[in-house]
């Protein structure tokens, strides 16, 4: 019993450092973030396309399919109250606000979160770190940094196509094959949906890319060097980033309403 | 070198979709019904009953959007609530004895202020005052008024 509240508080207790830990790290990366941006700008960019371009495969599909399920569903929800024509409203709210973050950060997470983990993972296994260091450059700043830039800045965008995308599918889908009236769908959509909706699904994708890219890069950056250890820490990477994404989703859509 | 070019080539053409996917979310996606004219003049109302009239709300011309609700807010000096709207200066020929009235959209839709033409040769224009009124209709009042007449009609 004793050694159980014994683990119990070591655990919490370690939880508490890593995360302390977890906080002055990011505190470097965006220390070093300006410079990598205006002495290095290639180095970002090329990360900006292993992050960004490279997802848009993933992102594109699953955008166009989400948005055709929301208009399929709404639309049969929406038929029993004859609110069909509002279809286009629903739609676009709940993939502006809540839909187009979080499964962008969730499928980021995914495909380039797991790709930043375990590249820095493996580059930490093979001492190419450690190597780095030893020639005196700093690693942190040639590596982690553009990584961590290169998701921030990719990740506002892969939202926003997503999200267009996504339109997209459930304009296809309601007017296509539901017969729900082009103009309707748009007019009513642009009626209810106001800027400020868009800019809490900007804030969100900001937010999000920085979480998402942040947790890939301490993942990998604080790996256990062997193969194990570098597979666990992909592993950790999409489910804490699934967790922390999940829960400031609420925090931030308390706070905007 | 090929390598970096791609690269380059790639991010390029990425950030310039996301930006187009912004740009498309942020125009066609909203504000349709918004009201955006260069040139306005504000005119001023006041109700004892606004209901639920929020700012940015329409204000329209026999169902044409004409301006937008500026502010709502409680004059302490009347006791009543004040309404600064704006017109767009094209329609600079609306007399100033029209009335104003809150209406709703709908059924259950949100508020606006309808605007109905009197007879007058003066013309309203930046800070004037509109004097006919009508509030906002509370469902509460109806009802009651309702009761009333309904029992009053039994009894008799």
């Amino acid at each position: 019993m004793r050694s159980l509240i014994r683990e119990i508080y070591s655990n919490a207790f370690e939880f508490v450092r890593t995360f302390g830990a977890f906080q002055l790290f990011f505190l470097r990366l965006l220390r070093h973030s300006p410079r990598m941006i205006m002495r290095r700008p290639g180095l970002v960019i090329k990360q900006i396309y292993n992050t960004g371009a490279l997802s848009l495969v993933i992102i594109m599909v699953c955008g166009f399919f989400v948005g055709a399920v929301l208009g399929l569903q709404f639309y049969t929800n929406l038929a029993k109250f004859n609110a069909e024509d509002s279809v286009g409203t629903v739609v676009a709210m709940a993939l502006i606000k809540e839909l187009g973050p979080v499964i962008t950060a969730l499928l980021f997470a995914g495909r380039a979160g797991t790709a930043l983990s375990s590249e820095i993972g493996l580059m930490k296994a093979t001492d190419q770190l450690s190597a780095m260091e030893m020639m005196a450059v700093n690693p942190v700043r040639r590596v982690l940094v553009p990584r961590f830039l290169g998701g921030v800045i990719a990740m506002p965008f892969l939202v926003a196509i997503f999200t267009c995308i996504g339109l997209f599918g459930a304009n296809v889908v309601a007017v296509d094959l539901l017969s729900v009236d082009i103009g309707s769908f748009w007019q009513q959509m642009q009626t209810t949906v106001q800027p400020s909706d868009i800019h809490e699904g900007i804030l969100k994708s900001i937010v999000f890319g920085t979480v998402a890219s942040l947790l890939a890069v301490w993942e990998g950056y604080n790996a256990i060097p062997t193969a194990e250890g570098v597979g666990r820490a992909t592993t950790r990477t999409v489910v804490i980033t699934a967790i922390a994404v999940l829960i400031l989703d609420f925090m931030i859509t308390a706070i905007m309403l | 070198m090929q390598q970096t070019r791609s690269v380059e080539i790639g991010t390029g053409l990425f950030v310039l979709l996301g930006m187009s996917a912004l740009f498309f979310l942020t125009t066609q996606t909203t504000g349709g019904d918004g009201f955006s004219a260069d040139d306005t003049y504000e005119v001023t109302a006041f109700f004892e009953n606004v209901g639920s009239l929020k700012s940015r709300a329409p204000v329209a011309m026999s169902g044409v959007t004409i301006g937008r609700v500026n502010s709502v807010t409680f004059d302490a000096d009347t006791l009543q609530a004040k309404v600064v709207f704006e017109i767009d200066s094209v329609y600079g020929s609306i007399p100033d004895d029209s009335d104003a009235s809150i209406l709703t959209a709908g059924l259950l839709g949100s508020q606006y202020i309808g605007l109905q033409a009197g007879g007058s040769e003066d013309y309203l224009e930046e800070g004037s005052e509109i004097f006919f009124v009508q509030d906002a209709i509370v469902l509460e009042n109806l009802i009651g008024k309702f009761l009333v007449n309904a029992k009053s009609g039994g009894d008799e």
